[in-house]
């Protein structure tokens, strides 16, 4: 019993899931579901689909090169089975697993960094260009700081008693 | 070689055929087509291949005659001679010479037309060479006809020798024509000679095969010779004699005692001695037949003197042979073909005779001397009557018994699953002979998949080693992030700025917002020019309002707009109170549609609050979706309209009858006639 990838997005298939597709040049394409399946067979590059791993991986969304994965690698030698060796892996997995979560958590959080500052950046630029949507230029050219005019009330009675008068 | 396998040559056409099959063959296989109007190299080259291709078709098939009939000085002697015998050595060669001559006359034929087509100029001179060149060809082979006649029957002839492999073990039957030699090969062979009562029943050679000692014998049948002189002889005994000469074999001379083939024992005697020098070193066996007849005692004194002297030519060569000749060797002996008196005990004779010679040649030979070292068997011969059985020590003995007995009671599994229930139920532990460190961990189950990993792909020797790096890296990792952490920017936005903004943003909002909703009112919305705004929306208050929000002082711009207003004039008209002149008919007309719409956005209140889509009983449809699209007919007819910004169906006004800028204006390209 193995856990296979998925050859399109990457995901585990676990058993009695998912199709297999063998090529003619003895290629075996392993897919998690019809999702992937039917992509494939519309000849998709999962390097261009973005919700795939390989994508993700490709532009640097997700973390590509660590130590964690070394630690797992198809290994086709059979060893003698030793109860502590098993009892230490089981054990390693669950930390290894741990370790690398926080490095990939850590990885997009870095990535989202720059965000505060590229927002800061903008607001600034709105807000010089888009200044005279809430003041005016006559009024800017008075007070050079971007704070809000104060709104100018208008006599209505006066403009009433010009009406009548003619 | 062809040995003996005269059967695969190929059929020799007749001269006439074989011109059809060659000319045939040309007119298919080459181009057939060819124009007067073509270039002359082509012409040149249509005919020069036809001159070729007949050429080498020529050349192909007499070559392969010349090949495949056997010259006669490269095949065995044997079948040289009965060749020349049975087909005049001479006349073979001729024929075949002929056949040869043929060929090379083609060739030169071919090689001098296809010289002067070089230089032929129209296509009919090629055409004509090419005519001639195909008919001195034909009449070559017109001319070998009776040669090919010939090579073909003899062709035929030899096909149908028999296979006499000259080299195996043969035995030769001969004798007076009548005395029994084809019942012989009848009896003992599978062959079936014609046996009858004339002379020369038999006319050539046949081939039977028996068997002795695991061992196969060829048995030929001659046809009877006659004591002539050489010279003298037929085609039919020379075939006999041919055999004779050339194959080594065991020899039978078949005696008649009885004489009724009709010829007497002298005759025979004298036969006997006349061809006695061809037995040289073959071992002879005479054989008197038709003893039933008359058996060997009863013949009168005369005879039975030459038939001893014929014994004793024939145990000559037994002596020539080597060995003492003794009474074992049959040389003589008496048989009767009709009662199969003695017919086994002749063959059985010839057999061992010749195989005894021919295995003394062999080992004579040198080749075979070094296989006899390798296969011969000594066993040494009993010196006494003492048994001496094998000795096997009692140890060995113990052992094999022991084995014996734990064979028996060694517990397999088949047993141990008999034991527990049969095949069904029980399932054979197969993790028993496991080879652990630890003999506890046999039965022990191991995950082949844990937390969504294979856990076989993490297996390793040194995986602690490796975790306590990671962790340690990890930790090392943590630690400098969290000094990282500390950088934090400084700058931001202050209260007033973040205001600004925020205001920015949702006057922005509005803009879009508003964009949205005439973008998609934009169907049923007329696009009309601002002076006719219909929802009283471009007023000087709000104006004023937007001024004063944007920090201006709009009393300046409020009073500038009003003083050129139209709407004071229009304002004066509208209250109630004043009595309208005819001098503001102009005004009334653009005024009332305000008033009218003005009326009808007053009274807007509606006290029900149904669903438009709920069908009353008194409106007159017949369900909701009737309704729906009778509403939706009506919306549709109404759209038009209102793009065009009309009042209603009846409005036809056009507002300018002459706009100027469809009315004037030059074009960059083209004529004016109609605007």
């Amino acid at each position: 019993m193995r856990l296979e990838k998925c050859w399109f997005c990457s995901s585990t298939i676990y058993p009695g899931h998912g199709i297999q597709f063998v090529r003619n040049d003895a290629k075996i394409f392993r897919f998690c579901r019809s999702k992937c399946h039917k992509n494939f067979k519309m000849k998709r590059n999962p390097r261009k689909v973005k919700w795939t791993k390989a994508y993700r991986r490709l532009h640097g969304k997700d973390m590509t090169q660590d130590s964690t994965f070394e630690f797992e690698r198809k290994r086709n030698r059979p060893e003698r089975y030793d109860r502590n060796l098993a009892e230490n892996t089981l054990k390693a997995i669950k930390k290894i697993d741990k370790v690398r979560v926080t490095r990939e958590a850590k990885h997009i959080e870095r990535r989202m960094k720059g965000k505060k500052g590229k927002e800061l950046q903008e607001a600034k630029k709105e807000l010089e260009q888009n200044i005279s949507l809430v003041k005016a230029p006559a009024v800017l050219k008075e007070d050079l700081s971007l704070t809000l005019p104060i709104k100018v009330k208008v006599s209505q009675t006066q403009a009433e008693s010009h009406l009548m008068e003619e | 070689m062809v040995q003996y396998n005269f059967k695969k040559i190929t059929v020799v056409p007749n001269g006439k055929d074989f011109v059809d099959i060659i000319l045939s063959r040309t007119q298919r296989q080459t181009p057939t087509v060819v124009h007067k109007g073509y270039a002359i190299t082509r012409l040149r080259q249509f005919y020069m291949r036809k001159v070729k291709y007949t050429q080498q078709n020529f050349h192909e098939k007499l070559s392969t005659i010349i090949d495949e009939f056997p010259r006669l000085d490269d095949i065995h002697p044997f079948y040289g001679d009965l060749l020349h015998v049975l087909y005049n050595k001479d006349h073979y060669k001729l024929a075949l010479g002929q056949i040869n001559t043929a060929r090379n006359l083609i060739s030169k034929i071919a090689k001098d037309y296809v010289k002067l087509l070089k230089y032929g100029d129209s296509l009919y001179r090629c055409k004509c060479l090419k005519v001639a060149a195909l008919g001195r060809m034909c009449t070559v082979i017109k001319r070998i006809g009776p040669s090919l006649a010939y090579l073909e029957q003899i062709r035929q002839h030899m096909a149908r020798l028999p296979s006499i492999d000259p080299n195996t073990r043969t035995i030769l039957i001969c004798g007076y024509p009548n005395v029994g030699k084809s019942s012989f090969i009848n009896k003992i062979t599978r062959a079936d000679v014609d046996v009858q009562p004339y002379a020369f029943t038999t006319k050539s050679l046949f081939v039977g095969h028996t068997d002795y000692k695991y061992l196969r014998y060829q048995v030929i049948d001659t046809p009877g010779i006659l004591d002539r002189p050489f010279e003298d002889r037929n085609i039919i005994e020379m075939c006999s004699i041919t055999a004779l000469a050339h194959l080594r074999a065991a020899v039978l001379f078949f005696l008649d005692i009885s004489g009724s083939c009709g010829y007497s024992i002298a005759q025979q005697a004298a036969l006997f001695h006349s061809i006695k020098s061809l037995f040289m070193n073959k071992p002879l066996i005479i054989v008197c037949n038709k003893t039933d007849l008359q058996p060997l005692e009863g013949i009168p004194e005369e005879d039975m003197k030459l038939v001893m002297e014929m014994k004793a030519e024939a145990a000559k060569t037994v002596i020539g042979q080597g060995g003492e000749p003794t009474n074992a060797e049959e040389v003589l002996l008496t048989m009767s073909t009709l009662t199969e008196d003695g017919v086994i005990a002749v063959k059985n004779a010839a057999c061992e005779r010749l195989l005894n010679q021919r295995v003394e040649l062999k080992m004579k030979s040198k080749k075979l001397n070094d296989c006899l070292n390798r296969f011969h068997v000594a066993i040494p011969k009993p010196r006494d009557h003492k048994e001496r059985p094998p000795c096997i020590p009692q140890a060995v003995l113990e052992a094999k018994a022991k084995q014996a007995a734990e064979k028996e009671r060694r517990k397999t599994e088949k047993d141990l699953e008999n034991e527990n229930g049969g095949a069904g139920v029980y399932s054979a532990s197969l993790k028993k002979n496991y080879i652990l460190a630890n003999d506890e961990w046999k039965e022990d189950i191991m995950p082949e998949i844990f937390d969504g990993h294979n856990v076989y792909d993490f297996v390793d020797a040194d995986i602690l080693q490796r975790l306590e790096e990671l962790e340690r890296e990890e930790g090392l990792r943590q630690a400098e992030e969290a000094d990282d952490d500390f950088e934090m920017d400084g700058k931001e936005l202050n209260p007033e700025e973040q205001r600004a903004l925020t205001e920015i943003r949702k006057k922005k909002s509005l803009l879009i917002q508003q964009h949205r909703i005439k973008k998609s009112t934009a169907e049923s919305r007329p696009t009309v020019p601002r002076k006719f705004d219909k929802d009283r929306e471009f007023t000087s208050k709000r104006m004023g309002r937007q001024l004063s929000s944007l920090g201006l002082d709009p009393s300046l711009a409020i009073n500038r707009a009003r003083s050129r207003s139209i709407s004071r004039g229009r304002k004066r008209e509208r209250s109630p109170d004043r009595v309208d002149t005819n001098g503001d008919v102009m005004d009334m007309d653009v005024d009332t549609p305000n008033k009218k719409l003005r009326l009808r956005s007053t009274s807007r209140s509606r006290s029900k609050s149904r669903p438009p889509s709920e069908v009353v009983p008194g409106e007159g449809f017949k369900d909701v979706t009737q309704k729906g699209k009778a509403l939706k007919l009506a919306k549709k007819s109404v759209k038009k309209r209102n793009k065009d910004a009309r009042r209603g169906e009846a409005d036809r006004v056009i507002p300018t009858l002459k706009p100027k800028h469809l009315f004037s204006g030059k074009r960059s390209t083209g004529k004016t006639q109609r605007r």
